[in-house]
């Protein structure tokens, strides 16, 4: 970045030089197009870095660019570009080009800090952008009365008589010039701070030390020599994941899409994980309370660590990173939801595998993780109200505090999140939560389900019954749905009906029929199956009626089934109100929907002990300081630069002449340079006449 | 040359010394600092129990900044003075009730801080419409009511921020924060950084023909906003998430905005350039020297300003994310901010770079300071999700 400065003193011609090979590969280099086409590069590269995520999994991008573009990409570094072999030989060649733009311009860049310039002729003077004659007086007094009135405008004033006459020269902003030095060398100080810093030791390392990333999952143990790296490194970056009570002494680096193991100086143990809360349920800190453990000395340290207050141990700085569930204990009620299944309770770890069921309804159980803490909106937006631009506006006045009715947030308590995954290998996600929730007047059980990463949830609402329990539900779902009790709800549904209508006792066969046959069907596939059959038996016409027909079958079946229930439990029997209707009508939607559930059973979350785990950052940084270092030196350059103009005033007069010569320079052309000349020359010319004798002398 | 009368009052005043400087002022100049010591004094005291040191070092080291900003640049005073007294009566009127927000006649339609940034809005667009009456029937009363609307929307915004501050700890003590942690706050203090710098420039240069053009992209960012508390509810008050709860981000991001403010100003100032280079609305707007001279110099602060914010960040990000820079999309497009815009400064500066070239590129500028601070969070994704959209 060479620094060809308008200043028009400098003109002064460069000596023909030698230009070799050498020097021009020299002058290539250190020249300012070669630094700006370096940054253009670096920008371009950075921008691809922002465009494409990086440090994805590899199975990411391999979905992305497919099998052809995946390599392609992979070998010019694209998923880790700010890493990339040819990222880092540009960041070097900047700090070069740099480097050598410093070398060359510091020795002249001195000489003009030092420079009077007491020399100047008089031709070159006339040149100035900025010069003029002015009258006034010569003599000791004039001079002092110039020099002193220069000096309060901030210069540095040195009078020289000479053989052809007297110069007096000022000189400002001096500093401007140590701006360019400062600025550059910060420019030096960052990269190599952030190469240190970076990816390039590790690099090295693994070249030189022969190191192998490991790709999969493996045991700390089983983790071999050439995957680990000594707690004597002086640059790395890693992970550190640790449970409550218990510790860890090693941390794990990702490395493209394998790992590499650092070894630590110190071991670390997490004696507790807390994360508070605001009342609209974000989190509100997130601290680990910690004793690390010199590993050489014993020494041993209690601190708490949180986001924003990262604790340093021996020249390691340690982060709370982020959290995980490590290891809950859960305590799980396996409830049928199909025939032949048994119910049972048992105990599940999050993290840890389990097969559950036997037969056809085996499944591997994934407990993938545990949230103590659901807030949910429970608010219900009212649509209907008309929102005119006048109510809008009124909203929004007053305080940014949102407005009640806005928001109802809840804590809806526990969830757990599990895979269930069949002998094929086929899993599905389920999300279920612990406590029932209310909604539309009535409680339920609620548990989301989805085939893909990529659905939502679809959630499976079951109703509790007036104790609160799911066993109402659970057992009138076995009983319309087992084909062998079709026939006995079909018979006492024809019954009641027969007796509440009055009607015929010849049409009971028929109503058995129907019953029957509209139980069936809805066996195989729930409200969908009864939807398509209208849709493919019944004319357009009457299809409303018949699928009123339809519901009004199964709504009662199900309230038969019900009572059958109540009297083998020798309950006494109910009449149908209308919050038993409204239960009837809930179980037979959640009984349909059971079908669609994926899983033969329900999980039901009936305790738990909550483990948690932190996941620290560790960091060994050499480099911060340089790069703090050039930080600073940075911004007092750019200031320098900027806000200190430097300006050299002279006031000639040669022997004869008779009026004075005065001419400014300064090394950026702007326009207060022209103002602070006319100012200077209409100040100097009442100063320097002021002396007594008349001007032109 | 162009030697104003206050043109060459301000070099006086620059280059005579800082004892010159000082013997200049006024008995107001000396009452204004009397008065921010008081003030200073009396938080300090009454803030006794809860001041940790940052809040002292702040205190101490803001309170002659304030005073040296208001010798330095007049108008400053006032408006200061003016949003403390507004500021401070919000707080009487709130006396620690939130719910007089929709009772007290002063909060509800004038002080409370949806009110105040509604007012601030509306102020905005009629100062827009008065410079631009003022350009174009070159009517100078109708730029005065432009100056004076655009100095009652700084008023309002910096009042409504005030209260903003206030309303949040008033929710919970827990709540409390400095309004710039969200998209919907920093659009506020974008349009007040810009308006301020700009009505700098305005009384520097002794021009009111520029505010025209600096007033659309306000106007713009002000369009923005309203869609986004309206449409989005984004006006909402919401407690810091962990990462921001720090020191750093109440200097990190108003010096950002003073960068993004001063880009967006010589932005503005260089689409006038361009159009008057080209004889459109030449009579009307300043000599060409006059705005390249107020584009450079915008460029420069706004340039000294996001340096020092970039450096802040990579402080911050170093205790919060634990490395000081991590290639996070925000922060590379924070470096090719940086990186245009020291190149623009090196081609005037060192290769001596005038006219049409530097216009387009401090326009187009825009562009890229536009993407930085709004499209990568439409975009892309990164550690910034709490700018998103």
């Amino acid at each position: 970045m060479s620094d060809s400065s308008s200043d028009t003193l400098r003109a002064e011609a460069v000596s023909p030089r030698q230009r070799n090979f050498a020097n021009q590969l020299f002058e290539l280099v250190s020249s300012m197009r070669f630094a700006i086409s370096l940054l253009t590069l670096l920008a371009v590269a950075s921008i691809v870095g922002t465009v494409l995520k990086q440090n994805e999994p590899y199975n990411n991008y391999l979905n992305q660019f497919g099998p052809f573009w995946f390599p392609l990409f992979e070998s010019l570094g694209l998923y880790a570009v700010y890493n990339a072999v040819w990222f880092l030989v540009i960041l070097a060649f900047l700090v070069l080009s740099t480097s050598l733009c410093i070398a060359r311009q510091t020795p002249h860049m001195l000489k003009e800090m030092r420079s009077w310039r007491e020399h100047a002729q008089e031709v070159s003077l006339r040149q100035f952008a900025h010069h003029a004659e002015i009258a006034g007086d010569v003599g000791e007094q004039a001079q002092g009365a110039a020099s002193h009135y220069l000096a309060r405008q901030g210069f540095r004033v040195r009078t020289v008589v000479r053989d052809d006459g007297t110069l007096i020269v000022a000189r400002a902003g001096r500093f401007n010039r140590l701006g360019y030095f400062l600025a550059h060398i910060a420019i030096v100080l960052i990269c190599l701070g952030g190469l240190l810093d970076g990816n390039l030791p590790l690099k090295l390392q693994m070249w030189l030390g022969n190191k192998q990333i490991l790709q999969g999952v493996a045991m700390m143990g089983d983790v071999p020599a050439s995957a680990r790296l000594g707690d004597g490194n002086f640059s790395f970056r890693g992970n550190l994941f640790v449970p409550e009570g218990k510790s860890q002494s090693a941390a794990v680096l990702n490395v493209r899409d394998g790992i590499l193991i650092q070894e630590l100086p110190f071991s670390l143990s997490l004696k507790k994980f807390t994360i508070d809360h605001y009342t609209t349920g974000a989190p509100k800190r997130f601290a680990s309370e910690v004793v690390v453990t010199d590993r050489k000395t014993g020494e041993q340290v209690e601190r708490t660590i949180e986001v924003n207050k990262p604790f340093t141990f021996n020249g390691i700085t340690i982060y709370q990173a982020s959290f995980e569930d490590g290891g809950s204990q859960l305590q799980l009620h396996l409830k049928a939801l199909k025939q032949g299944v048994l119910s049972q309770a048992f105990q599940a770890e999050v993290g840890v595998n389990q097969s559950i069921g036997t037969g056809d309804s085996a499944r591997t159980l994934e407990v993938t993780g545990f949230r103590p803490i659901n807030v949910e909106n429970m608010a219900v937006r009212d649509d209907s109200q008309a929102t005119s631009l006048a109510m809008s506006v009124n909203k929004h006045l007053g305080s940014a505090v949102s407005k009640p009715g806005d928001k109802d947030l809840h804590d809806v308590g526990p969830s757990f999140s599990y895979k269930l995954r069949d002998a094929a290998g086929q899993a599905r996600e389920y999300n279920t939560f612990m406590r029932p929730v209310q909604q539309d007047g009535r409680w339920w059980m609620i548990s989301g389900m989805r085939n893909s990463p990529q659905e939502e949830f679809r959630f499976l609402r079951m109703p509790l019954d007036d104790e609160g329990k799911l066993d109402t539900f659970l057992s009138l779902h076995a009983a319309i749905q087992n084909p062998a009790l079709t026939k006995a709800i079909a018979n006492r549904f024809a019954q009641t009906a027969l007796q509440q209508q009055g009607s015929n006792a010849s049409v009971r066969p028929k109503l058995v029929e129907t019953a029957e046959r509209t139980l069936t069907l809805f066996q195989v596939d729930g409200l969908k199956s009864v939807a398509d059959f209208i849709e493919t038996q019944v004319p357009a016409p009457q299809r409303e009626a018949a699928a009123g027909v339809f519901l009004k079958v199964l709504y009662g079946c199900v309230w038969e089934a019900w009572q059958m229930q109540r009297e083998a439990d020798h309950l006494p029997a109910q009449d149908l109100d209308e919050a038993r209707a409204m239960f009837v009508r809930a179980v037979l939607a959640a009984s349909s929907d059971t079908l669609h559930y994926g899983a033969p059973y329900f999980l039901q979350l009936s305790g738990y002990n909550e483990v948690k785990a932190s996941v620290f950052q560790v960091t060994r940084s050499p480099g911060q300081p340089v790069v703090y270092l050039g930080s600073a030196l940075l911004v007092a350059g750019i200031l320098c630069m900027l806000y200190i103009r430097e300006r050299r005033l002279y006031l000639w007069r040669a022997v004869n002449a008779h009026s004075w010569l005065i001419a400014m320079s300064a090394n950026r052309r702007s326009l207060d340079v022209g103002l602070e000349f006319a100012k200077h020359q209409q100040a100097l010319t009442h100063t320097l006449s002021r002396s007594g004798a008349a001007p032109g002398q | 040359m162009l030697a104003t009368q206050s043109e060459t009052q301000f070099l006086d005043e620059q280059d005579a010394g800082w004892k010159a400087f000082v013997r200049r002022l006024k008995w107001f100049d000396w009452l204004y600092a009397a008065l921010l010591v008081v003030g200073m004094v009396y938080t300090f005291m009454s803030l006794d129990q809860h001041r940790d040191v940052f809040d002292t070092a702040i205190l101490l080291g803001m309170t002659p900044v304030f005073i040296v900003t208001g010798w330095w640049w007049k108008p400053f005073r006032l408006l200061f003075i003016g949003v403390v007294v507004l500021a401070l009566l919000a707080t009487q009127f709130y006396a620690g009730d939130l719910s007089r927000a929709n009772t007290q006649f002063f909060l509800k339609f004038m002080l409370a801080s949806q009110s105040a940034i509604g007012w601030m809005s509306a102020l905005f667009f009629m100062a827009t419409a008065s410079y631009w009456l003022g350009l174009l029937a070159r009517s100078e009363f109708a730029a005065k009511v432009g100056t004076s609307l655009t100095w009652a929307a700084v008023v309002m915004g910096v009042t409504g921020m005030l209260v903003r501050w206030h309303e949040s700890y008033l929710i919970a003590p827990d709540y409390g924060h400095i309004p710039v942690s969200n998209l919907y706050e920093v659009f506020v203090l974008f349009c007040i950084i810009t308006a301020l710098l700009y009505l700098y420039y305005e009384g520097r240069y002794a021009t009111r023909a520029m505010g025209a053009f600096v007033l659309v992209v306000i106007s713009a960012a002000v369009g923005f906003l309203l869609w986004y508390a309206l449409a989005r509810e984004a006006s909402d008050i919401q407690p810091l998430i962990p990462a921001l709860q720090s020191y750093w981000m109440k200097i990190h991001v108003p010096a950002n905005f003073i960068g993004y403010g001063a880009f967006s100003v010589a932005a503005m100032v260089s689409v006038a350039w361009l159009l008057a280079d080209r004889g459109i609305l030449a009579s009307r707007l300043p000599a060409l020297e006059v705005l390249d001279d107020v584009m450079y110099r915008a460029i420069a602060i706004g340039f000294a300003f996001f340096t020092l914010a970039t450096i802040l960040g990579a402080l911050w990000a170093a205790e919060a994310w634990g490395t000081y820079w991590q290639w996070d999309p925000k922060e590379t497009w924070a470096l090719i901010v940086w990186l245009n815009y020291a190149a623009w400064l090196h081609m005037r500066l060192t290769k001596g770079l005038r006219g049409a070239m530097l216009a387009w590129w401090a326009t187009i500028g825009l562009v890229v300071v536009t993407f930085a601070f709004l499209g990568v969070n439409m975009f892309l994704s990164g550690l910034h999700s709490y700018g998103s959209l």
